[in-house]
């Protein structure tokens, strides 16, 4: 197995970024619950203004733990958090007016009206009644004509359709969405995508949290990746891949092998299961991938070889291992 | 001071008490009645005069409180705790808005129903019996103390409950008894010397007494010591509010 290199510093991973145009700077910040339960452990990241993060974790990772201090929800045991350079804590008129949430539990007033619902949640993030962007904000997330239903009255996908409306109705710079498309349709989740990206090219920064990696692979810019209450890691999404991602070469042979033969025994391989296809694992940022002496001890052993392919982990396969190799 | 929001807050409050008011008011306005026919009609005709007043036109200002009271406690307890129940309290914390706002939105709503609710009690009264009222100025001051500071106190039971059954609890066990024994429907005047003397430890003895001097100049204890006590009550109420905040009680955790 890949050995991965573990980031528990407060280094982003990015020499480039500096803290500077942080527009979320998150140091050592801790979380133990009343019950003892301990959520958070020193976790420390900055946020770059108009990125999308993705923060990928198991079930009870800490992402909504930490998601809740940044918003103000909870408070934190330990550490500091600020937004826009200004702390989540002290200033949190100034902070909480930057910030949208769509929370992940579906929490809505069942007999109100969307329309009522979602000019409430303007109202309280201190913004002036304004019916021309309430209405914007409506028709792009296609709510426009339940604006006079009541919430009881709509089906989940609606419901959380409101939820983001009132995370944008105060006109967010950033934007957190957390575990957007779980139990999601597929509309839905195709015009979220949609509706982030528009947000982006307006220069609003967005975290989504989401089991979903395919989800992370398509839209985001870094990944950070929390088990345990600990950042695991944060990364350029093709940074990422590129560096933790193994490649394989999976070679189909003319005869099957019963055993790999004495001559190749220096390299990382395996035997396919049928015997027809050798596997050869090897790491394609390591400099010297040994493929050239491969294929030429591949012909010195005699074998004749019908196909090759190449395979590249996907995102999925470099979480999956990750957080199995803390386990 | 984040105005929008305490109006936001206020306004979506008054909608569910609009969206509800016929149960609201229905309820109160017939116990009201019922306490009428039963005290002022049935009963009270056969009672003495009680301070220079009818036996049912002297109820008229205990009866009040007592709605007025059970429905401060009850809306601010039910307006706080049903946020909290159905998670919507969320984004009420992650909002930029101070624990100070919050309170004057989601008390002020509430004493504001309970306000409405009181006239019309009073409407109602006018009707059954002659109504007499001396000071007009103070008898509408007290009453809106009252909402305020008993709104306030809901407010604390409704952050305070765990569950439906905590939330009826206090308003049952507590406000009830209290205001019956506080001298809605007699004058401590009535009572033994012992009885008097321990019944001085009921704060709603003095909203009583002073809401009744509002109508016909004639109390309990002294206009003066009355007010004094209902902005005692109001004080303990606040500081406890800001001791809930400050903690994050039950709120934030
Ligand atoms: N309100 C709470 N009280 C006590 N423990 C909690 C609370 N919320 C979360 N936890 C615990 O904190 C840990 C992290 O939870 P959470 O932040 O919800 O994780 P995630 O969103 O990644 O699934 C879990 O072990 C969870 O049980
Ligand atoms: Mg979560």
């Amino acid at each position: 197995m890949n050995t991965i290199p573990l980031k528990h510093d407060t280094d982003t991973g990015d020499p480039l970024h500096p803290g500077a145009d942080a527009i979320c700077s998150i140091r050592d910040v801790s979380k133990t619950y009343d019950g003892g339960a301990v959520a958070l452990e020193a976790v420390s990241l900055d946020i770059r203004k108009g990125e999308i993060l993705a923060l990928l974790g198991p079930n009870g990772a800490g992402k909504t733990t930490l998601i809740s201090i940044i918003c103000g929800i909870v408070n934190p045991s330990g550490g500091t958090v600020t937004v826009g350079g200004h702390d989540v804590v002290r200033d949190y008129r100034q902070t909480r007016s930057l910030i949208g949430l769509v929370p992940q539990e579906i929490n809505l007033e069942p007999f109100e009206t969307v329309n009522n619902t979602v000019t409430f949640s303007r109202g309280l993030f201190g913004k002036p009644r304004d019916p021309a962007t309430i209405e914007k904000v409506l028709k792009r997330l296609s709510l426009w004509d339940k604006r006079d239903s009541q919430i009881v009255t709509l089906s989940g996908g609606m419901k959380r359709r409101v939820l983001i409306a009132k995370a944008l109705s105060h006109e967010p710079r950033v934007l957190f969405l957390d575990e957007p498309t779980a139990g999601v349709d597929v509309e839905l989740r195709k015009d979220m995508w949609e509706i982030v990206s528009a947000l982006q090219a307006d220069g609003v920064t967005i975290i989504l949290t989401t089991h979903y990696i395919e989800e992370a692979e398509a839209i985001a810019d870094r990944v950070g990746v929390i088990d345990k209450g600990r950042l695991m890691l944060v990364e350029d999404k093709v940074t990422l891949m590129q560096r933790l991602g193994t490649k394989q070469i999976r070679i189909e042979l003319q005869d099957p092998l019963g055993s790999i033969p004495e001559a190749l025994s220096q390299y990382e391989l395996e035997i396919d299961g049928s015997g027809n296809a050798l596997i050869y694992t090897y790491d394609p940022t390591g400099g010297r991938t040994g493929i050239t002496s491969l294929f030429t001890d591949l012909k010195s052993a005699g074998l004749v070889l019908c196909d090759v392919q190449t395979h590249q982990s996907s995102l999925e396969e470099i979480f999956v291992d990750l957080i199995k190799g803390q386990t | 001071m984040n105005i929008h929001a305490i109006k936001a807050i206020y306004l979506f409050e008054m909608s569910r008490t609009f969206r509800t008011l016929l149960q609201s008011v229905v309820s109160p306005v017939l116990s009201t009645s019922l306490y009428f026919v039963v005290f002022g009609a049935a009963i009270g005709s056969r009672f003495a005069e009680v301070e220079g007043v009818s036996y049912g036109t002297f109820i008229v200002p205990g009866l009040i409180m007592l709605t007025v009271l059970t429905q401060s406690v009850s809306n601010a307890s039910f307006g706080i705790y049903f946020p909290r129940f159905i998670g919507t309290i969320q984004e009420i914390l992650s909002a930029p808005i101070s624990s100070i706002e919050i309170v004057v939105g989601y008390v002020g709503a509430a004493a504001t129903k309970s306000f409405i609710i009181g006239i019309i009690i009073l409407l109602t009264a006018n009707l059954f019996v002659p109504l007499r009222i001396d000071h007009p100025v103070w008898m509408l001051g007290f009453l809106v103390l009252t909402c305020i500071s008993f709104s306030l106190f809901g407010f604390i039971i409704g952050v305070w409950a765990q569950n439906f059954e905590q939330l009826q609890l206090v308003p049952l066990l507590v406000i009830t008894p209290l205001v019956f024994l506080g001298g809605s429907f007699y004058s401590i005047n009535m009572l033994p010397p012992l009885w008097q003397n321990i019944t001085l430890f009921n704060p709603v003895v003095y909203l009583i007494s002073g809401f009744r001097w509002s109508f016909f100049s004639e109390g309990d204890v002294s206009v003066e010591l009355s007010l004094a006590m209902v902005a005692l009550f109001l004080a303990v109420c606040l500081g406890t509010i800001m001791w809930i905040f400050k903690t994050g009680y039950r709120i934030r955790n």
